[in-house]
């Protein structure tokens, strides 16, 4: 099942290009929807059999999503792309638009054509030119055969498709922080309500969804929901590509099926590097709360199954981490991660993410007192729950879940003013 | 300010947006002022401000707020080493140690000759390619080892 | 409509409200910072959380969308909880500093973080500091005391109509700042230390001068623009030290331009006048009051006696109040002379016999934000009146359409849908346009005297746009009203209106400009327009020296049309009687000064552009001699003997003028004028260059000319001569060279700016001025030459 949705041109030479992607079948869906006129009804339906759920993070069900659109709303509206990831740990996206990014065209022509809009987004890391560059070369090829513009395949469908490269503001991967960057402005999350479904781009009515939610739409289009469902399992449809790095021997891309075991995508990714064992796992990116050896071992890759055990799949960017990691070290390098990307505008998390640094850092530095444990977990308390996007909470998690599984790292830290391993 | 193809540039950016939005073009323009004039200077930024028709002010805003503008000088090649967890644990730490050795500075430093800056950088959501870093914004090398280091440096003329 | 209940009270409020509204509404406070009723909804303090029946978390409440049954908990366990919680951390980085802040006392941090803050800081890391702003004469920073709530930032977007202050960099390292070391600018700009809930911003003139618990509070009313903007002002050892907002929805919401703040400085100006002065064998020389008014009455009733009553004329500012207007024009008629105008720097005076009751803004400020679409002709609007400018930078917000049509073209601030921008000469020809194409438009009967004019794209445009508009407004601005042919602008504004169905408005120049007219303080009209025989005119008075003048609160050279013209008269006159509360000009030309209380000394009351009439109490004793005119005015009216200024109170000067209430004076306000008819409105011929006069903000009365701090503003900097590039090279000066500027007799020497947005053969110098104040009339033939 591996490769079997986004990546399965991947093998080809300049896989990039409409050349491959049409050998592959290309832009057939987008074709087919548009001249047979399917109803959007029936595609949001086979989106929701599907159970694919978005590829973001936040693993909100993609068909739901759409469904909340306003179809008959005259006015403009707007599609965007979240290809912002910049998430420790996450490097799938960009893989996507260098490798296949025909297949995010075609899958955001189809959501446009769906839910009714004419001009759609996408909105690209800044640190990734190259990528970028490559994704400005595909839209200029599928306009160029007509796949993207006015009037496509003669009928009255038009779908404008556009990029914008961010520069540098890992809070623009939330999706209002997101649009407003494409407005123009600092990269500060907006409160919602209202939802983006209704005032979103330029106040319109707008739908996001991450790279890779767009990209498994031309294969459920071809294969129908169920069978994207059955290639992992329910409530989990699809396959999901997990992106693995640290100490492994061979870090990458890996999409496999939902609910494959743990066991079976370390093995994929080389096994832990020669020579060690794993210690703990960050699942889902760099805010999830980590999870050690024992518990992963014993883990499917799914929503539910990693939920279970208290973190999360996030957007599938694996963490591995052996016996030689320090955690109070980690944390303190993700801490400081937080408190240098909050956006700032909101008390807690402006306030919040640099004192968490700054505690994490003394006890890293031997300086640690002993109520500090508490005070970083009622710090992270305060801040959880109380922002206006979920960075906040994204800051507060690595916090809980190393004070929760690794309490005796920080503990010996502050006694002995040194590390443990 | 700019050159005829920087505002050429800046235009077809301005013409992905609707009309009247010209200001989602900022970003876009920021970064080819700076790729022509290598950093963005108040004069700089005050001419975007006018050429897009927004508050210099809302432009000092963005410029400030996104990591990869440079509101002061740096040097001919600013490298930017990603030392965020995944890095780190692929050994961006010793890469780092290497470049500044190599280039007798720290991070947020530049060499005598105004050839190098050197800046920490964070996540580039590329870290199975870790350790990492980013030429000028723009060229990414990645799997990294003190051996391609130096080949990279010495590229660098 | 949403049934809610909040700490187990029902209320029921409108769709859309959020929490907040609906707490209000109950009158239960919500902690915040960053909410502002005026102000778009920002959420990021987060003090405001409470608890909300099924949510998992706790719910700003200034964000929060009431839904139908919400059940919401402002001081349940959990919304303390989150309450403090934002607490601490808004505390962690602030100073604590309130011994030596000057927000001490009135600070929103302060008094919530005795209610809702620990005693103990847990945070023992270092401080952060951030570095202050330098944003010029009015606004002190002390930025390491900011919470970034950003009030500041979005007033400037959303009221100030621009974006001086913005929120730079991200994470801890915001800072608010304007763009690299500018100052801030907008003339509403005080408004922001008023916003601000700590101690960042404060008022840079206040600055520790005192303690916000020592100082009374008293009502006042702003003696400047035709807004009557209300006003706290606040005292202490009988000397104003503070004057902030009084909040009055129906007039200034809860705003105040600059000039209305600020200006109290200038009642504490060491030119104030303390002493009544004589000027004998040409030594000014301080006397008693009795020997004072002896002296006018003699000299007065000489004239009278040997050269008749006519050669006495007197002049005031609208900027006096009601009382001592009408005592003005009670005491001139009762001596028998119908000589009396506030209308100092009006020119054309055609159409007093037409007027037809005073003239006035015609509707209410709160129906000016609500109009679809306005004409504003003959102003720059957001310095004339900047509040009213600001009502209608939200109408145009709210998607009305503005057009100008005016010699200038400054930033409003605003989005200008249509606009005409002509020579002064030609202001009559491009509103004969408007008229012509809205005639056209309509399908009415184009009036003849139209005939040969051609209609311009943009005056088709603006007619276009009052036709549509089922609100809309035609406003004649200050530079209208100046204007040599402000008859015909009015008439065809008048016009206008008319056919478009939109209400014709004339924006009071002055806090009183509507109060003098009712109070008859114009030559064509008694008290409320009662008959009152004949005189002569503010231009008549002035172009025909007479033989006595009578100066209230004016500074004559200053405030008049053509100021040339208007020191000669005064100077060949016998006698000069200048009331005033400041040592000025009049040193030069009068014969006796009368010290007299300006609007804090003194009971009075002024009528504002929309006919109300809003009284105020002294808030402070007249300083030294000095007494309120009105007092003054009765007593001169004593020493003739006149039936009727036997008033005890100027409460008693109002009643007589209100006797039937306030509503009377509305009825006696109308901007319609009789008889009217079209005049040639072909383009006037001009030879030579003309001159644009307008008064710049911080110069229209004696008052805010004396406030230092807005003097160092930039709109109180020195006027230049400002031209279109093509001018400059036709005459061969480049931008900021010093230039020679004639008229009449008089030159000053100013320097020269570029403007290309000025009509070709045109200059615009400023009025109001004292380097202009030896020039001549505002919109005459100027002639510009190098230094
Ligand atoms: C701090 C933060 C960073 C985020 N970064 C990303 C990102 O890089 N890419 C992404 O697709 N979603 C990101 N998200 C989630 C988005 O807000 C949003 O939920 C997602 O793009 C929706 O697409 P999906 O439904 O297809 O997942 C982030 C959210 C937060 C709070
Ligand atoms: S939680 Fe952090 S990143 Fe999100 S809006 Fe608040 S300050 Fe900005
Ligand atoms: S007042 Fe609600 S978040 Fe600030």
């Amino acid at each position: 099942m591996a490769n079997e949705v986004i990546f399965h041109s991947i093998h080809q030479p300049e896989s990039w290009k409409l050349s491959s992607y049409l050998a592959t079948g290309g832009y057939e869906m987008l074709k087919k929807v548009v001249t047979e006129k399917v109803p959007p009804e029936e595609i949001i339906n086979q989106v929701k059999i599907s159970a694919l759920r978005g590829r973001g993070g936040a693993g909100f069900p993609t068909g739901l999503k759409w469904s909340f659109m306003p179809r008959h709303f005259q006015g403009d509206k707007y599609l965007v792309c979240n290809t912002d990831e910049g998430e420790p740990g996450t490097f799938k996206d960009r893989d996507i638009i260098r490798f296949n990014p025909h297949q995010l065209i075609e899958g955001m022509a189809i959501a446009a054509y769906t839910m009714g809009v004419k001009v759609g987004y996408n909105y690209i890391h800044g640190e990734i030119w190259e990528a970028y560059e490559r994704f400005e070369e595909a839209l200029e090829e599928a306009r160029a055969a007509g796949f993207l513009g006015d009037n496509l395949f003669g009928t009255d469908f038009c779908f404008n498709l556009h990029a914008h490269q961010g520069y540098g503001a890992y809070v623009c991967g939330e999706e209002t922080a997101l649009l407003e960057s494409i407005e123009g402005k600092k990269g500060q999350p907006r409160f919602k309500p209202p939802f983006p479904a209704s005032f979103g781009l330029y106040g319109k009515p707008t739908t996001i969804n991450n790279t890779e939610t767009f990209a498994s739409i031309p294969y459920i289009i071809r294969h129908g929901g169920q069978k994207f469902l059955e290639l992992g399992k329910p409530n989990n449809g699809g396959t999901k590509i997990f992106s693995v790095s640290g100490h492994v021997n061979k870090p990458g891309n890996f999409e496999i099926g939902m609910g494959t075991p743990f066991a079976e995508l370390l093995e994929m990714a080389g096994g832990v590097r020669s020579g060690h064992k794993l210690k703990a796992v960050i699942p889902g990116g760099s805010s999830v709360p980590v999870v050690p050896a024992e518990i992963m071992m014993d883990l499917t890759m799914d929503y539910d199954s990693i939920a279970k055990a208290g973190s999360m799949l996030g957007a599938g960017s694996v963490i591995v981490m052996d016996e030689t990691v320090c955690m109070v070290k980690a944390l303190e390098r993700l801490s400081y991660f937080y408190f240098e990307e909050s956006c700032g505008q909101c008390t807690p998390c402006r306030e919040g993410t640099g004192w968490l640094y700054r505690v994490i850092h003394r006890i890293e530095h031997g300086q640690g007192r002993a109520e500090d444990l508490d005070l970083l977990a009622n710090v992270t308390s305060n801040i959880s729950g109380r922002t206006i996007c979920a960075l906040g909470d994204a800051a507060a998690m690595p916090v809980q879940g190393m004070l929760k599984h690794y309490r005796n790292e920080f503990e010996y830290h502050v006694e002995h003013k040194k590390c443990m391993v | 300010m700019l050159s005829p193809e920087s505002l050429a540039k800046i235009d077809k950016e301005i013409a992905k947006y609707p009309a009247g939005q010209k200001q989602s073009a900022v970003m876009a323009a920021l970064r080819i002022a700076q790729d022509e004039l290598g950093w963005l200077s108040s004069d700089t930024l005050e001419f975007v401000a006018g050429y897009l028709g927004m508050a210099p002010v809302a432009v000092y805003e963005v410029a400030s707020f996104y990591n990869m503008y440079e509101l002061a000088p740096v040097g001919k090649y600013k490298i930017t080493v990603c030392t965020n967890l995944s890095c780190t644990l692929m050994g961006a730490d010793s890469i780092s140690a290497h470049l500044k050795s190599r280039l007798g500075i720290g991070f947020g430093e530049t060499t005598a000759d105004g050839r190098f800056t050197l800046k920490e950088g964070e996540c580039m959501g590329a870290c199975g390619d870790g350790p990492l870093f980013l030429v000028n914004n723009k060229r990414m090398c990645g799997c990294l080892s003190s051996e391609k280091v130096d080949q990279i440096l010495a590229e660098l003329k | 409509m949403a049934n809610i209940e909040i700490d187990g009270r029902q209320v029921e409020v409108k769709d859309g409200s959020t929490v907040m509204d609906a707490a209000r509404q109950l009158g239960i406070y919500i902690p915040h910072f960053c909410y502002h009723k005026k102000l778009s909804i920002a959420a990021n303090c987060r003090m405001c959380l409470v608890q909300v029946e099924k949510a998992p978390k706790p719910l700003p409440a200034c964000a929060t969308p009431v839904t139908d049954g919400m059940k919401v908990f402002t001081q349940s366990e959990s919304a303390i909880r989150a309450q403090k919680g934002v607490m601490e951390f808004l505390l962690i980085n602030h100073p604590l500093d309130c011994p030596i802040c000057d927000q001490g006392g009135e600070c929103q941090l302060q008094d919530l973080a005795v209610g809702y803050g620990n005693a103990a800081s847990r945070y023992h890391e270092e401080k952060r500091v951030v570095s202050n702003k330098e944003l010029g004469p009015l606004i002190a920073t002390d930025m390491t005391r900011c919470i970034q709530c950003t009030r500041c930032v979005r007033f400037g977007q959303e009221i100030g109509g621009i974006m001086e202050l913005g929120q730079a960099g991200r994470g801890e390292h915001v800072e608010i700042m304007p763009f690299v070391e500018r100052t801030v600018n907008s003339e509403l700009s005080g408004n922001m230390i008023d916003l601000c809930p700590v101690g960042a911003l404060t008022s840079k003139p206040f600055r520790y001068s005192a303690r916000a618990w020592e100082l009374t509070r008293r009502a006042s009313v702003s003696p400047h623009d035709g807004l009557g903007a209300n006003l706290a002002v606040q005292v202490k050892a009988n000397r104003v030290y503070r004057v902030v907002p009084r909040e009055n929805e129906d007039v200034n919401e809860c705003w105040l331009s600059d000039k209305d703040r600020f200006s109290y400085e200038g009642l504490n100006s060491a030119q104030r006048l303390t002493q009544p002065m004589l000027k004998r064998h040409g030594e000014w020389q301080e006397c008693d009051w009795q020997t004072a008014l002896e002296y006018v009455a003699n000299g007065l009733k000489r004239i009278r006696d040997d050269h008749g009553a006519a050669q006495i004329g007197a002049l005031a500012t609208p900027h006096s109040t009601l009382e001592e207007l009408y005592l003005l024009q009670k005491f001139m008629r009762g001596i028998g002379s119908g000589n009396v105008d506030h209308r100092t720097r009006q020119s054309d005076f055609r159409l007093d016999a037409a007027l037809q009751g005073a003239p006035w803004l015609g509707q209410s400020i709160v129906e000016l934000q609500e109009v679809k679409s306005a004409l504003v002709i003959g102003s720059t609007l957001r310095k004339d009146h900047p509040l009213l400018a600001q009502r209608l930078r939200q109408a145009v917000k709210a998607g009305a359409e503005l057009s100008l049509v005016n010699p200038v073209d400054d930033d409003l601030l605003v989005s200008v849908a249509n606009k005409l921008i002509v020579a002064p000469s030609n202001l009559v020809n491009a509103l004969s346009q408007v008229l012509k194409a809205l005639a056209e438009l309509e399908r009415t009967e184009v009036p003849t005297a139209l005939a040969g004019i051609s209609v311009t794209p943009a005056a088709a445009a603006i007619a276009a746009s009052l036709s549509r508009g089922e609100k809309a407004a035609v406003l004649l601005g200050n530079l209208a009203q100046h204007h040599p042919r402000y008859s015909e602008l009015h008439i065809l504004a008048q016009e206008i209106a008319r056919i478009s169905g939109a209400s014709l408005g004339v924006l009071g120049e002055a806090a009183n400009s509507v109060g003098a007219c009712l109070a008859g303080a114009v030559p064509y009209a008694g008290p409320l327009g009662r008959d009152a025989g004949t005189g002569m005119n503010a231009a008549e008075m002035l172009a025909t020296p007479r033989l006595a003048y009578v100066l209230l609160n004016t500074e004559i050279e200053l405030d008049s049309h053509d100021p040339q013209q208007a020191v000669r008269a005064m100077e060949q006159a016998e006698l000069v009687v200048a009331l005033s509360a400041y040592r000025h000009q009049a040193l030069n030309y009068a014969d006796v000064l009368l010290p007299v209380a300006p609007f804090t000394e003194t009971f009075g009351t002024f009528v504002n552009t929309e006919g109300r009439a809003q009284s105020f109490n002294a808030v402070v004793k007249p300083q030294g001699e000095a007494r309120p005119a009105w007092k003054v005015l009765r007593v001169l009216g004593n020493m003739f003997n006149l039936n009727g200024f036997g008033y005890n109170s100027a409460e008693e000067v109002r009643a007589e003028i209100i006797a039937r209430g306030a509503m009377s004076l509305h009825e006696a306000c109308n901007n319609q004028s009789r008889n009217i008819q079209l005049g040639d409105a072909a383009p006037a011929a001009v030879s030579g260059l003309q001159r644009i006069a307008e008064v710049p903000i911080y110069q229209a009365d004696a008052v805010v000319r004396r406030a230092d701090s807005l003097q160092r503003t930039v709109d109180g900097a020195a006027p230049g001569a400002v031209m279109n590039g093509v001018l400059l090279q036709q005459l061969q000066v480049e931008d900021g060279e010093m230039v020679v500027v004639r008229q009449g007799d008089g030159s000053t020497v100013m320097r020269a700016r570029r403007d290309d947005a000025l009509p070709l053969d045109c200059v615009r110098v400023a009025a109001g001025h004292p380097l202009t104040a030896t020039l001549g009339p505002m919109f005459g033939e100027i002639v510009v030459e190098k230094a």
